[in-house]
Parts: structure tokens; C-alpha cells; sequence
């Protein structure tokens, strides 16, 4: 297939971990023998199928996960933006979301490594949860950090990552959200890295993670494209996908990055002629405002891509939300999975590139996008992949005739906040809340 | 005049064995560790580690995680700590700890800003001369970055060699083989050696990895520090004995910061702990030069 393909050269030429200048490994020393031993297992098992790793993953992500998923047509959004509007169901993987694709994929790893123990950080919860399902799937004894905000707000999750045997640990820390768990989990990872694999739950950190987990992702896209061609006969003019950390986002994406008009990034030398340009939108959870408080070191939004600065976080060079200062802001998003301060390093380059146009819904247009879905459709989307479906609705006009969404995952865990949130606010999309308790 | 280039390595080599003390700026204020620093300085620090606060600490342990969100929450900034390091003057010299992102962002004047959601924001510049300039004018001596490996360090190292800084390396207990080598070949002023894999933090023991990570450090001609739990005179002891050239203690002193009722008190409890310290130090290094025999009893702290 021509998108294998074309990531061989790419992996050939990005060796370094470096995406233009975006990415890197910023850690601390004791780290980086490990990553290097990582790096090693990555090229081996991942790249080049050692000792059969890449067909047992893709053989358990099929009986286990339950790819490939749908693409399906949305019959009623078709109808109400006068386009074909299709929906990528990684809402229907085992766990409710894209995460186990990575997750499965690194515990895999992790046990062909010969570690011994997985640790994990989480947001939303829903990687958590898969990486706790991974982990009982694959006999692997497994921890759990996840701030205390989301901790409260993501409840079933951590009943979830419990069930499945995994230990949860609440960082109370900071705003207690995603940032604050990566922290907790690299000081742990630092004490007991030479036994203990962590498992990334997204696009960021220091290489080989950026690479190894859109590897693992990749599958969304080259789904897609293969699913489209089929249905629609051709690529789609545009493709969507929320962001946060970037991992929906950039498995969604990577088959179509060649799809460009611009040279540098489509590949003449495949030979398949002259490509098609398919236009790819990562839209960020924009929260209340666009404005960010410096004063309180606070961003009432989590929109990276769109408003955010140099700098490194995590262990890579990326876009931030930071202040002049350099200290990293509180981010916000009704959604727990997008609330982050980073993105990952590949997303910051491709937008600093044009290849990919940032974009961001707030938490109304999020919420509006979560009911209309369910009510004209019969599916419950994550709040994370609302932000896309909130985006079609605004911006239908600039996608084309042809568009494919990543639904990322389902909603089950968001029910509660959503309630809460509609409750607050006049939503036109919205059912009557108020008479669900009667 | 020190016959070394190196302002670090000199103090090291010539107050053997040395204490290189840890506080981080602004916990509680500037002004505070202004009168902190004085007081280590008095109390025997042959080097002085200041942490210019980043708010994710991703390598330290509770202590100073608490400590830089209590110099945060009291609005140090990085241009601040200059200042507070313009009016310091200390026998010790002074580094700077800190994370690469501070550095990155140091003279960096656009602020993000919300932008067009349909373009792209405009592209700050990050920069690491800018700091090393002000640190150098500042008159600080060299600089650590917990999160900077030597793969990564390229710029900062030749910012530094222009502006006569140290860059100082850490040592893991995991750093071995041919890694070991390309740091040991960078390493200006003095070796960090991490004494335990982990975060900082004050430690009641001495790790067995220290003397792993000694012994594999010893054919190397250049002064080693042993930092990471370090927080008694005894341990000092032990660490010299083992072969290390100084004693690196941050948490234990950022400790006494915390609990004391006020400056007064820490300043005073500072300076005896540092007392104690060098001490502890001191008897290490007789204890290699005498018979065991005639080693004296430790001191209560």
C-alpha cells in the first residue's frame, strides 16, 4: 500500500526525532538509556516486524479491539449540510475510544521488551482505560496517575481502570489535570525505569513516543482511506479531527499528509501520479475565550495550535500555552481529554507548515455538536470528538462536498458533565435536560 | 589567582572537600533567600545552587515541587532572580538551576496571543543566549538543566563557552558505556552524580548506587558532586569516603525553609546545618587519609 510505503521514507529520514523544529528528548539523563533501549525495540518490533510483533498486534487489535471500524455515512448530517458527510466509528474500538489502538500496541511492546510493569498517565480516563484493558489482556501488572479534578469528573473511567486490575493513583497537584499526571508519571518512571515501561497516551513526550504512538494510530487514517475510495470512489476533500494532546488527531491524518497540492509534502516519487489534495483540520477545544490570563497564569481554552508559543514541555520541543515567562498555563476545556497545554511535536510542525489548518470550537459549539449528534445520528461522541462534529456545523462551507470526521470515541463517560453543563446554558441543540430526573 | 579556568572547578579542587548547597529563589520571597544565601555561604558552601522556579518540575521530588510553587505563587520571575543575584555577593560561586523552558523563554518579547483561529499563530523565537548573557553579566558561574541531555544541549553549551559559564551534566546511575564517555568528554566544572535513580528529595541513607556510580567515574579527571538524598553530615562522610570530590544537599536545606517559624530561625538553623555539613565532609576525607580506628564519632546533627 502506498501510505506504507511512504512512511518507510519518512522513517528513514526522520531518525533523529526531530519533526522540522518541533520534537527532541528533553528529559532528565537517568531517562534516556531507557528511551534509547525504546527507540531500539521500536525499530525492531514496530519497524521491521521482529519476531512477528507488528502481525500479533494487528491479530489482537482484530479479536481483541475489534478493527477495523466502520467508516460510516451520515445520512441525516448529509442531508442538513448538503454534502457527504462520513464518520470515521472509532467510537466502536473495545474501550469506547482510539486509545487501546496505541495502547494495546505499547503494552505489546512493552511485554516483547521484557518489562516487568506499565504505568500509565490519563485525563479524561479513557487511556487510562485502555491502557488498564491492555494490561489484564496481556498480564501486566499496571499503575494509574490521573489528577484529582479528573479524577472527580471522569468517575466511571476510574471504576473502569479499577475493575481491569489497575491501581489509580490521584495527583493532587497543580489544577490536577492531565499536565500535572504526565509530571507524577515521569518522577515515577525515573525511580523505576529500568523494570517499568511507561505507556504515552498520546503524540507528545520525548522521541521515539511522537513517532512510535502515531505509528500505532496510523491505522484511523489508512482505514480511511482505503474505506473512502470504496464508498466514495475518491479522497476526501477534508478531514477532521479534534486535538488535545493530538493522537486521534494525528492517526487520523498521516495517510493524508502526502494528499497536498504543495510539493513539499506530497511525494512525487510514489508513483502515483499527480495527488489529490485532501485538506486536514485539527480543531482544539477553545474553551470559554481565546484569551488567556497572565496575570493568573491561566488559559480559559486549551487551543495550542492556534495561540500558542515555542517552548518544551514534557520532554519535547513544542507548541505551548505559556506565559512571557516561560511557566506553563492552567488550561481549560469542558472536556477533560483536550484539557492540555501541549500538542504533540509532529501536529505544532505540520501546523507551523500549513499543512494543517488549526482550528478551535468552544465548549458551547462542543456541547451543541455532542446533542446533535446523538439526537440526529443515534450516537453519543466523546465531548473530545464533539469539538469536531461542533466544527462541521460552524465551517461546513469551507470543507468541500466530500468530508470524513474521526468520531474518537463515545460519550458514556461525559453523560454527567454534559447534563451539568447543558443545564447552565441555553443550547439550541440540546433536548429539555430538566425532565431526565422525573 | 586559581590556576583553573573554571571558577566551579577551582572552588572545588581547592576547598576539598567541597558542599555545593541547593535553595530555590523566591521561597518565600527574594528578599528571603537573599539573607538564605548569606547565610549558607557563611556556613562553609564552597558552591552555591540557586532554582530559578519552573512550574513543572518534572525531576524533583515533594520538597522542592512545594518550594517552587510557594516562589511561583510569590511571583518570582526570572528576571527578578537576576536582580536578586546582581546584589548577592558571596565567597561561593553561584549557579543557576533550572529547566530549559525558562531558558527558551528568557528575552522572548511576544506573549502568545489568541489569534485568528484561520491562521497560524505567529512564530515566537525561542532563544538560549539571552540568559546565558544575563546570567554571565549577573556574575553567576554556570548553569544545570535537569531536563537537558547532552544530545540535546549543543546551543547552550557554546552560549555558555562564549559567555566563560559551566555548563554542569548529571550522571545517572543509567548513564554507562559510551554514553558515560560522550558526557565525561562535555563535562565543565564538576560532575553531578545523581546518587539514586528517582527524584530529589532527603533520603535517610546513602544509596549503594553511589559507590557503583563512583567507582565507574573514577578514571575520569574531573571533580564529582554527589547529589539526590544527600542530607546529613554522616552521609557527607560517607560520600567523600567513597571517593567523591563534594556533597551536593538541596531538599534537606529547603526543608528547614518550610518549617521554620521565621527568616530569623531559618537563617540561623542555614548556617549550622551548612556548618554540619562540611564538617561531615571533612571527617569523610580523613577518614581516607587515617585508620579507621581513629575515626571520630558522628555528630549529632
Amino acid at each position: 500500500m502506498s501510505t506504507e510505503r511512504e512512511r518507510d521514507d519518512e522513517r528513514r529520514s526522520n531518525r533523529t526525532g526531530t519533526f522540522g523544529d518541533y520534537g527532541g528528548q528533553y528529559v532528565p539523563e537517568a531517562l534516556m538509556p531507557a528511551l534509547q533501549e525504546l527507540e531500539d525495540a521500536y525499530e525492531r518490533y514496530v519497524l521491521e516486524n521482529e519476531d512477528g510483533f507488528m502481525d500479533e498486534f494487528r491479530e489482537r487489535m482484530r479479536d481483541f479491539g475489534g478493527r477495523p471500524t466502520p467508516l460510516q455515512r451520515a445520512d441525516r448530517l448529509s442531508e442538513r449540510y448538503d454534502r457527504e458527510i462520513y464518520l470515521k466509528r472509532e467510537d466502536l474500538v473495545h474501550g469506547g475510544a482510539h486509545k487501546l489502538n496505541n495502547a494495546l500496541g505499547q503494552v505489546l511492546l512493552a511485554k516483547y521488551m521484557g518489562k516487568e510493569r506499565i504505568i500509565a498517565e490519563t485525563g479524561a480516563g479513557q487511556h487510562g482505560t485502555a491502557t488498564a484493558m491492555a494490561a489484564a489482556h496481556l498480564d501486566m501488572p499496571c499503575e494509574i496517575y490521573m489528577g484529582r479534578t479528573d479524577v472527580n469528573r471522569q468517575r466511571p473511567n476510574v471504576y473502569r481502570m479499577r475493575m481491569n486490575g489497575a491501581e489509580v493513583n490521584p495527583v493532587e497537584a497543580g489544577s490536577g489535570t492531565l499536565k500535572e499526571a504526565i509530571n507524577e508519571t515521569m518522577r515515577d518512571w525515573a525511580t523505576t525505569v529500568e523494570r517499568t515501561h511507561y505507556v504515552i497516551g498520546s503524540v507528545v513526550g520525548p522521541h521515539p513516543f511522537p513517532q512510535m504512538v502515531r505509528d500505532f494510530q496510523a491505522v484511523i487514517g489508512d482505514e480511511i482511506r482505503d474505506q473512502i475510495q470504496e464508498k466514495a470512489g475518491r479522497l476526501p476533500d477534508s478531514v477532521v479531527a479534534c486535538a488535545g494532546g493530538g493522537s486521534n488527531t494525528m492517526g487520523t491524518f498521516h495517510a493524508f499528509v502526502p494528499d497536498c497540492a504543495n510539493p513539499r509534502f506530497a511525494d512525487g516519487s510514489s508513483g502515483d501520479g499527480p495527488r489529490e489534495q485532501v485538506d486536514l483540520y485539527a480543531v482544539e477545544a477553545g474553551g470559554s475565550s481565546l484569551e488567556i490570563d497572565e496575570s493568573e497564569g491561566v488559559a480559559p481554552n486549551s487551543a495550542t495550535l492556534s495561540t500558542g508559543t515555542d517552548g518544551v514541555l514534557h520532554g519535547a520541543m513544542t507548541k505551548l500555552l505559556q506565559s512571557t515567562d516561560g511557566q506553563i498555563m492552567e488550561s481549560h476545556s469542558v472536556s477533560a481529554g483536550l484539557d492540555y497545554a501541549g500538542v504533540g511535536p509532529e501536529l505544532s510542525h505540520l501546523v507551523e507548515t500549513g499543512r494543517v489548518t488549526p482550528a478551535s470550537v468552544d465548549d458551547e459549539d462542543a456541547l451543541n455538536g455532542f446533542h446533535r449528534l446523538s439526537r440526529l445520528e443515534g450516537i453519543i461522541p466523546a465531548l473530545e470528538s464533539s469539538h469536531a462534529l461542533g466544527y462541521l456545523e460552524k465551517h461546513t462551507d469551507e470543507l468541500g462536498d466530500l468530508v470524513v470526521v474521526n468520531v474518537s470515541g463515545r460519550g458514556d463517560k461525559d453523560l454527567e458533565t454534559v447534563l451539568e453543563e447543558t443545564e447552565k446554558r441555553d443550547l439550541e441543540a440540546a433536548p429539555d435536560v430538566e425532565v431526565f430526573d422525573q | 589567582m586559581s590556576e583553573y579556568d573554571s571558577d566551579i572547578e577551582a572552588a572545588i579542587r581547592e576547598d576539598h572537600p567541597a558542599l555545593i548547597t541547593y535553595i530555590t529563589a523566591g521561597d518565600p520571597s527574594l528578599e528571603d533567600t537573599k539573607a538564605y544565601v548569606e547565610a549558607l555561604d557563611r556556613g562553609g558552601s564552597d558552591l552555591i545552587e540557586l532554582g530559578l522556579p519552573f512550574s513543572e518540575p518534572i525531576a524533583e521530588g515533594q520538597t522542592i515541587q512545594a518550594a517552587i510553587n510557594r516562589a511561583l505563587a510569590a511571583g518570582t520571575t526570572p528576571e527578578g532572580f537576576f536582580e536578586l543575584v546582581d546584589d548577592l555577593e558571596t565567597e561561593a560561586p553561584l549557579l543557576v538551576m533550572t529547566y530549559y523552558n525558562m531558558i527558551l523563554q528568557y528575552g522572548v518579547s511576544e506573549a502568545p496571543r489568541a489569534s485568528d483561529s484561520d491562521a497560524a499563530s505567529p512564530r515566537n523565537e525561542p532563544d538560549v543566549r539571552p540568559f546565558v548573557e544575563r546570567a554571565a553579566e549577573a556574575g553567576l558561574s554556570g548553569i544545570i538543566v535537569p531536563d537537558l541531555p547532552a544530545e540535546e544541549a549543543e546551543p547552550l553549551r557554546a552560549a555558555c563557552d562564549d559567555h566563560g559559564l559551566d555548563l554542569v551534566f548529571i550522571i545517572a546511575p543509567t548513564t554507562e558505556g559510551e554514553r558515560l564517555e560522550t558526557i565525561m568528554s562535555h563535562v565543565s566544572g564538576f560532575a553531578y552524580v545523581q546518587a539514586r535513580l528517582g527524584t530529589t528529595g532527603a533520603r535517610a541513607n546513602v544509596s549503594g548506587a553511589t559507590h557503583d556510580s563512583l567507582a565507574r567515574l573514577s578514571e575520569y579527571d574531573v571533580p564529582k558532586a554527589v547529589g539526590f538524598g544527600v542530607s546529613e553530615g554522616d552521609h557527607a562522610a560517607e560520600i567523600i569516603e567513597a571517593g567523591a570530590d563534594g556533597v551536593i544537599v538541596g531538599s534537606a536545606l529547603v526543608e528547614i525553609i518550610a518549617d521554620a517559624d521565621t527568616p530569623e530561625a531559618a537563617v540561623d538553623r542555614l548556617e549550622a546545618k551548612a556548618r554540619e555539613l562540611k564538617r561531615g565532609a571533612r571527617r569523610g576525607a580523613d577518614s581516607i587519609t587515617v585508620d579507621p580506628e581513629d575515626t571520630p564519632e558522628p555528630e549529632q546533627p
